[in-house]
């Protein structure tokens, strides 16, 4: 999930002459459609369904972004990416931006010129193994084969991992997600190891899911967020203030259910109203009409919303909110003022 | 009566550049290698100007600092502590490795298939046949992929092997084939080996010196020699004399089942990545050399067969000593460049997760450090030296087999 392929940006930054950087909400509202990069399918982050549709805890936050900027939810081109492809098609311009569970690392910061607009999902590199082993503990895989997705920062944390606790194992370096999960379930290792959410996503398409098991270890730091081009800072406030709405939106208590309501008319509370736009003029100053939030959180909800509908525990991936609960609830989620 | 009429000398005018067909070849010649070099130049600038626009710049520092990460077979001592530069060995002899034990079986699957190809038997000209027109036909990233996911399927896993009452047992006690690969005992060597070693090394010369003196015996008086009894018992019995006179100083480390739950400990395991890349490239390559044998074998004269025959040689005989000598001729060239493309092939190591040069250098190492261009570099270096080595051996090999003119 979190490749660290400097390639594309190098080939983008060593050929094309610098794509252009400025006006991309412009260009945008003049397309009348949002490009968002997004995986080439994970279920519950990005997957397109039966009929074509995408759907997920990422495109919620490009519908998000569209809705906010044109009005229109499904204003949305997805352009699946793969590990290797996705900053490449960033910084050429391909997309508008990239919502594909990418970690925010120092290096994709500030070495490949990426602006990080936040944080949307706290994840960590867990290990899943088949029940039947008896693990109960990561710190008990002293001599076990791991199947890991070459290429990633998995691949660092778990040498760290292994060296600091003092165990060996073997590693089996695999391309993709589903020849890892062949790999696994095939019995040619005996852990799998990625980022917990993505384990869990894995997990929940297995024929029995409930024969594996999480190992309680998370041996790192991975948080995922949507990324734009460095540069276009008016672009970037966009997407970031459209994130932070969803979240807002969740800590005040607005769903998809009573926004119609909350947004018909000023109410008591002054942050939902300048939320809303029914106070003040935050959508203006963004360069975008007064309701730009309105619209944002009627897409898909706000962020509980769509967590609990794409990921959320009465999913089949089943992930609790843990880290990823509001701040008000011991979370690590929260968002700066609307003021 | 013609005349000839030389060009009158030293009036050299510009026109004639493009006008004299003696210079019009060479203005364009020298008009293409400027365009060339100046594309090239501009590239390189470009490459240069936006490298550097980018705070970016061509360093090999990152070759000196720790790798990080692990591989999981190595030939050489390393652990994710070691050098980015160790990793790129490891890497570098485990392409060795494989391309060397590919040439070898596609050598000897080529050969046979490729002789089999004319054979009289209806039956068997056919199956090589199909052999050689499925294998080739179908790219070898296909077959790598094919060998490798049915291994995974098909064996048991490792896990079938653990614990005092296992599902499946050690064959002999010693070998188990499972989807993560083979595992085999390891030789463990106690004092007095050495001795063990240098009668074996002794033994093979013993063999040669007995070849070279049953040819001369041949040669002078006509006496035909057994060889291949004598070349056996040579090569057998003062190996395991000297084995059980010195005490059996060479044991061996089986495989453990009882060492932990996940996976069989201690012995030679021989992976499964390196099983199917190994496997898959050799049956692909041997279609290509079967087919090169065969053209080999057809170049040569059927009255060279049929003279052979008439003095009586036997059929076997007739294809080691007359037929096959002269085909190598038209064999090796070709061979040379099938050894090229095995080396070249175990690129695609990457898709079964086999830690060759590509895999390493060329693959982890350039994601993590973000050195794309320093590697590709030196992945071409690589594999460019690596070629014409191999480029080279053969062609001296092909000296001393081509015609001799005199």
């Amino acid at each position: 999930m979190k490749k660290t392929v400097f390639l594309g940006a190098l080939t983008v930054a060593g050929l094309a002459a610098g794509a252009a950087a400025a006006g991309t909400l412009d260009d945008v509202k003049a397309r009348g459609k949002l490009n968002c990069g997004v995986t080439t399918g994970l279920v519950g982050f990005a997957a397109p369904d039966a009929n074509g549709e995408w759907n997920g805890f990422d495109v919620a936050v490009c519908r998000a972004v569209a809705a906010a900027v044109l009005g229109d939810p499904a204003a949305v081109e997805f352009v699946p990416t793969t590990g290797k492809t996705r900053f490449t098609a960033l910084a050429s311009g391909e997309i508008d931006m990239l919502a594909r569970n990418t970690t925010w690392t120092f290096s994709r910061d500030v070495d490949l010129k990426f602006t990080f607009v936040g944080v949307n999902y706290y994840d960590g590199q867990g290990f899943m193994a088949p029940k039947a082993l008896g693990v109960s503990s990561a710190k008990e895989l002293d001599g076990a084969t791991v199947c890991i997705q070459t290429g990633t920062t998995t691949e660092l944390n778990l040498a760290d991992f292994f060296r600091a606790n003092n165990i060996s194992y073997q590693p089996v370096p695999i391309e993709t997600n589903a020849e890892a999960q062949q790999q696994y379930l095939a019995g040619a290792c005996d852990v799998f190891t990625t980022d917990a959410s993505g384990l869990a996503a894995t997990r929940a398409t297995f024929e029995a899911p409930g024969d594996h098991v999480l190992l309680p270890e998370i041996v790192s730091k991975e948080p995922l967020g949507p990324l734009v081009r460095h540069g276009d800072d008016e672009w970037g406030d966009v997407v970031r203030w459209t994130l932070n709405a969803l979240i807002t939106a969740e800590e005040l208590g607005v769903t998809s259910a009573n926004i119609g309501e909350m947004s018909a008319a000023a109410g008591g509370n002054p942050e939902i109203n300048r939320l809303l736009g029914t106070e003040g003029n935050l959508g203006e100053m963004l360069g975008l009409s007064a309701d730009w939030a309105t619209k944002a959180i009627s897409a898909s909800g706000n962020y509980g919303e769509i967590f609990e509908k794409n990921i959320g525990e009465s999913t089949p991936i089943g992930l609790a909110r843990g880290l990823n609960a509001q701040w008000t609830n011991g979370g690590l989620i929260y968002s700066p003022p609307f003021r | 009566m013609t005349t000839l009429t030389d060009p009158p000398a030293g009036t050299f005018r510009l026109s004639m550049l493009l006008n004299d067909t003696r210079y019009r070849s060479l203005t364009f010649q020298a008009i293409a290698l400027l365009v060339l070099i100046a594309a090239i130049v501009f590239l390189a600038n470009n490459l240069m100007t936006n490298l550097r626009t980018a705070g970016l710049n061509i360093s090999y520092e990152f070759l000196g600092s720790p790798a990080g990460y692990d591989i999981n077979q190595t030939l050489i001592a390393y652990d994710s502590q070691s050098t980015n530069m160790r990793a790129a060995w490891v890497g570098i002899l485990n392409t060795m490795l494989v391309a060397v034990l590919a040439c070898a079986t596609a050598t000897v699957f080529g050969v046979i298939a490729g002789v089999l190809r004319l054979s009289n038997n209806w039956l068997v000209r056919k199956l090589m046949a199909v052999y050689v027109e499925i294998f080739r036909n179908i790219p070898v990233l296909i077959w790598i992929i094919i060998i490798f996911t049915i291994m995974t399927a098909v064996m048991p896993g490792a896990r079938d092997y653990l614990g005092a009452e296992p599902k499946t047992e050690l064959l002999f006690g010693m070998f188990a084939f499972t989807n993560r690969g083979v595992y085999a005992p390891a030789p463990v060597w106690n004092d007095g080996s050495g001795l063990v070693i240098a009668v074996f090394v002794l033994s093979i010369i013993g063999i040669f010196a007995y070849r070279r003196y049953a040819r001369n015996l041949l040669y002078a008086t006509g006496k035909l020699l057994p060889t291949g009894w004598p070349s056996l018992a040579l090569l057998i019995v003062p190996v395991v004399l000297a084995f059980f006179i010195m005490g059996q100083p060479i044991g061996l480390d089986s495989p453990d089942v009882l060492a932990n739950r996940f996976n069989l400990k201690g012995g030679i395991q021989i992976g499964a990545p390196l099983i199917a890349l190994w496997f898959a490239l050799s049956i692909y390559t041997g279609a290509f050399i079967a087919e090169n044998v065969r053209a080999g074998i057809q170049a040569v004269s059927k009255g060279q067969t049929e003279a052979a025959a008439a003095l009586g040689l036997r059929s076997g005989r007739i294809m080691n000593l007359v037929v096959l000598p002269q085909a190598l001729r038209v064999i090796i060239p070709p061979l040379i460049s099938n050894y090229l493309n095995i080396t070249k092939n175990t690129s695609l190591a990457i898709a079964v997760g086999y830690a060759d040069i590509t895999a390493t250098l060329g693959g982890i190492t350039l994601n993590q450090t973000g050195r794309a261009i320093e590697c590709v570099l030196l992945l071409m270096l690589f594999y460019l030296v690596i070629s014409l080595s191999i480029s080279a051996l053969m062609n001296v090999y092909n000296n001393a087999m081509k015609l001799k003119e005199r």
